[in-house]
């Protein structure tokens, strides 16, 4: 070297200090953790607005999932390959104005459970009694996800419940009772995580999309051989097939998917649907598992893969989420969708895919700014959804996560990822892949409550408010369970308890809800938009027939409104186009809206 | 990772060009497995994360060659490592895609001995991010769409040129040893070999083989301390593996190569004082 000892010192100092920044990185990174440290209640509330308690053995749940036990050629695997099927939907079946929850559960012959809200406080199962209980019966296949809308416009909720198994529809019989609904439509068998209701063309009734996880070919519980894998981790293209089913009006619907132009085969785990581009018209948002996400726009007479183009197709992830929320108060959303980050394995991180600055319509645009916000990583993320949950006028980001929690010592990953890397032959076949033999993979996870700062940065402050347990979670729903004014969160865990978050929420914030019943529209009002302009600021959210991870919120909307004790006023397009305003509504109310003729 | 050195050809400059002996084989090479992984499955989560790698790699070369050198570098080794680090790691932040790459590149000037640099830069790179940061990166494992098509080009590809380069048999017997092993590990485990030989099928493995541990800079001179080498990488490996170390084959090249070369350096000095205590008699 031509240069003395002073600049060879000089650059291994350089250098010394350059190999260990990782380590500087991660100290301040800890130090910000110690924000995240657990703080008595009244603190909470003092500090962060509001605090969770949960509360389900108090409100009488006891439910616990039981997990699918699939066929014995996957005993070295089943703690994997049957990590879903716990979910949780929100609906007020019997229209007495209280939201009541129902779960599923996915042992063969086990219970779904329908908990009717008492107006006290307490919750009791009334699923055996509407006989949408015993859902479960060898050779039906058993439940994954349960979404809720009114196919008949008839004024009752209706429970459309997917399964890795048969698809089926109940009626709902004025709130007295289901009857299961013969000659649909529907698959004899699919094996999906993932339905929701949408009412794509507009026409006033409720359709159905259902993606499939597992190919439908597949009897789980009667395997013939056990190449059921995916033939990639991250390009799989061998899942279960996508339906999208018209609502023909008399009880019976009509698969139109190729028709309509959605012929993927990915491994979907959640769907939801949001009108993004303004034009009226739902558009599709699916994450996939072992591959990219796809986005469909609607334009009316069929659908069209955008992923790719927008942006959200590119990198190819674990996708297990998929929530829409105006993040920003912009009258735009942004779209979360979890993925799996392991340290030291894999760091896909989780996605929040916000419209880039002067994109929109057909050359709508996303950028993932998960890491600028702060959203990014939250282990092996499942559920996740947007709410306002200290009522200050942003929304926050409730998640959950945790895949296997079996043996604390021992976990899987080495194995897991061996395997994943490897070539289609050997990933693809199930008898391939080493035995879990009691090990954990991403077990005992913490979850992430962030909360928005209204400046762009999200901080998660679960532990601080009281999410402190580490249950394999899965489904995450937000309701004013008590109609207090306030979001509550209720979780569905795999193979572990259904909890329910009580929210206590500083009184000085604001909130306004919005209960919407359509009549051009369909009746659920799936599809509806709300607007909210009050002190300066607009937020938008939409009606939804399901979002997250196997989960349905409350149908009404909420929105927390800080400090402000008036609302300049709420504009309200419907499904149908019809636009509503209505000035100054009041504060603190639940609006019940009726769409005009 | 670094371009394999060649020696002048009395031929034609085009000719010397497009012959296999040429530096820039192996860059172009690489390259055309980026972009063949990318135009078929997508694999670089973002251009800007790649360019930023190969930004780095190759700013940090021209200045500390220029520094400390007073030269001018050839680019193709800083080219290569910076690809290298722009496939083989993965992260959402941008900030390890360069630090990984300065890292690699300042290695090889400040890790030196005997005016020679003993660490794949690449190798190292990666090794200690993977070691310092596992909570913000990981490492390649899983793209390609798993498939074999691309994997039989790949490996038909990459065998010829390393054989042109005469450097085939580092990557024929670390392949052999490895397999070797993984069926070891099979029986020691009980587990299935298909999961034992699963990694290899990847793409990651690919990189590692022919252009990591077949670094002309960084690997001894003899053939026999090459084959040597190759199959302490592979034995380590197997080690590692069996206490469930997921970037065992980095971390085992990141202790045996520079072993090796120290090794390899302490006999040739051996061998010069004992040629110089006998011209001296």
């Amino acid at each position: 070297m031509k240069r003395g000892p002073l600049a060879r010192i000089i650059l291994a100092i350089f250098f010394v200090a350059l190999v260990v920044s990782p380590l500087f990185i991660k100290r301040m990174a800890a130090r910000r953790e110690v924000a995240k440290s657990r703080l008595d209640l009244q603190t909470a509330l003092e500090r962060h607005g509001f605090y969770l308690q949960e509360v389900s053995h108090a409100a009488g749940v006891n439910f616990v999932h039981q997990g699918p036990t699939l066929d014995h050629k996957l005993d070295h695997i089943m703690p994997e390959v049957a990590s879903m099927g716990a979910s949780v939907s929100i609906v007020d079946f019997d229209r007495d104005g209280w939201p009541d929850i129902y779960v599923t559960n996915s042992a063969e012959g086990s219970h779904n459970a329908l908990y009717r809200n008492q107006h006290d406080g307490t919750f009791k199962d009334v699923a055996p009694q509407m006989g949408i209980a015993d859902v479960n019966k060898p050779g039906t296949g058993v439940s994954m996800a349960a979404v809720w809308g009114d196919y008949d416009n008839d004024g009752y909720e209706d429970l459309l419940l997917v399964k890795w198994g048969r698809p089926e529809l109940y009626h709902n019989d004025g709130g007295h009772g289901f009857t299961r609904v013969a000659d649909t439509g529907l698959p004899a068998w699919v094996n999906a995580n993932s339905a929701i209701w949408l009412d794509y063309d507009g026409d006033g009734l409720l359709d159905i999309f259902i993606g499939g996880y597992y190919s439908e070919d597949l009897d789980l519980w009667h395997l013939n051989n056990t190449h059921i894998m995916p033939e990639s981790f991250e390009y799989a293209k061998n899942g279960g097939r996508k339906y999208l089913f018209h609502n023909l009006g008399n009880g019976k619907f009509e698969d139109i998917t190729e028709k309509m132009g959605i012929s993927s085969r990915r491994w979907t785990l959640a769907t939801s649907a949001a009108d993004l581009r303004g034009t009226g018209r739902p558009d599709l948002f699916v994450a996939n598992d072992y591959g990219v996400s796809e986005l469909y726009f609607n334009d009316g007479r069929r659908f069209r893969e955008v992923g790719e183009k927008t942006g959200v197709g590119f990198a190819p992830k674990s996708g297990m989420n998929v929530a829409f929320g105006d993040i920003g108060n912009q009258g735009k959303y942004a779209i979360y969708v979890s993925n799996i980050s392991e340290e030291g394995v894999l760091i896909q991180g989780n996605n929040l895919w916000v419209p880039k600055e002067g994109s929109a319509g057909d050359e709508l645009k996303y950028e993932n700014l998960a890491r600028d916000m702060g959203v990014e990583l939250g282990g092996w993320s499942f559920g996740a959804q947007f709410a306002d949950l200290n009522n200050d006028g942003t929304l926050d980001l409730y998640l959950t996560n945790g895949n296997v929690s079996l043996d604390h010592t021992r976990n899987y990953w080495y194995d897991f990822s061996k395997v994943a890397g490897g070539n289609t032959a050997i990933i693809g076949d199930a008898k391939n892949w080493p035995a879990m033999e009691g090990r954990s993979l991403s077990g005992y996870q913490q979850k992430r409550v962030w909360i928005n700062d209204g400046a762009g940065k999200f901080v998660d402050v679960a532990q601080a408010v009281g999410v402190t347990d580490t249950y394999d979670g899965r489904s995450v729903t937000m309701a004013d369970l008590w109609n207090r004014g306030v979001l509550d969160v209720v979780v569905a865990n795999q193979r572990g308890p259904l909890l329910i978050y009580k929210n206590t929420v500083a009184p000085e914030n604001k909130w306004i809800e919005f209960e919407l019943i359509g009549t051009n529209s369909n009746r659920s009002a799936i599809g509806a938009q709300v607007t909210v302009f009050w002190n300066g600021q607009r937020q938008v959210q939409e009606v939804s027939g399901g979002s997250g991870f196997c989960a349905q919120n409350q149908r009404a909307l909420h929105f927390g409104l800080g400090k402000t004790s008036q609302v300049d006023k709420a504009v309200i397009r419907w499904p149908s186009g019809k636009m509503q305003t209505i000035e100054k509504p009041n504060v603190d109310e639940i609006h019940k809206v009726t769409e005009p003729a | 990772m670094s371009a394999s050195a060649a020696g002048p050809l009395e031929v034609p400059q085009w000719k010397r060009f497009v012959s296999l002996e040429n530096r820039y084989i192996a860059p172009i090479f690489i390259t055309v497995i980026l972009l063949a992984g990318h135009l078929s499955f997508g694999i670089l989560e973002s251009y800007q994360k790649t360019l930023l790698a190969i930004a780095a790699s190759i700013g940090t070369e021209l200045i500390l060659s220029r520094f400390f050198f007073g030269k001018w570098p050839n680019l193709a080794s800083a080219y290569i490592t910076g690809i290298s680090v722009g496939i083989l790691i993965r992260s959402p932040a941008f900030w390890p895609y360069a630090v990984c790459s300065i890292v690699s590149i300042t290695s090889k000037y400040v890790l030196r001995v005997k005016g020679r640099h003993i660490w794949n830069p690449s190798n190292f790179g990666i090794s200690v991010m993977l070691f310092l940061a596992p909570e913000t990166l990981a490492s390649l494992s899983i793209q390609w769409g798993n498939y074999l098509l691309p994997m039989v080009v790949i490996w038909v590809l990459g065998s010829v040129i390393i054989y042109r380069l005469k450097r085939f048999h580092i990557s024929g017997l670390y392949v052999a040893s490895f397999l070797v092993f993984a069926f070891l590990r099979s029986w020691l485990t009980g587990g299935p070999w298909q999961a034992e030989i699963a990694p290899i099928t990847g793409p990651m493995y690919q990189l590692f083989i022919f252009f990591m541990i077949t670094d002309p800079r960084t690997t001894v001179r003899s053939k026999t301390g090459q084959c040597v080498t190759v199959i302490c990488v592979a034995l380590l490996e197997m080690v590692l593996r069996l206490h469930q170390v997921v970037y065992a084959p980095f971390y085992a090249l990141f202790i045996v190569g520079p072993s090796a070369m120290l090794i390899e350096m302490w006999l040739d000095s051996r061998r010069a004082s004992a040629a110089g205590a006998t011209v001296a008699a």
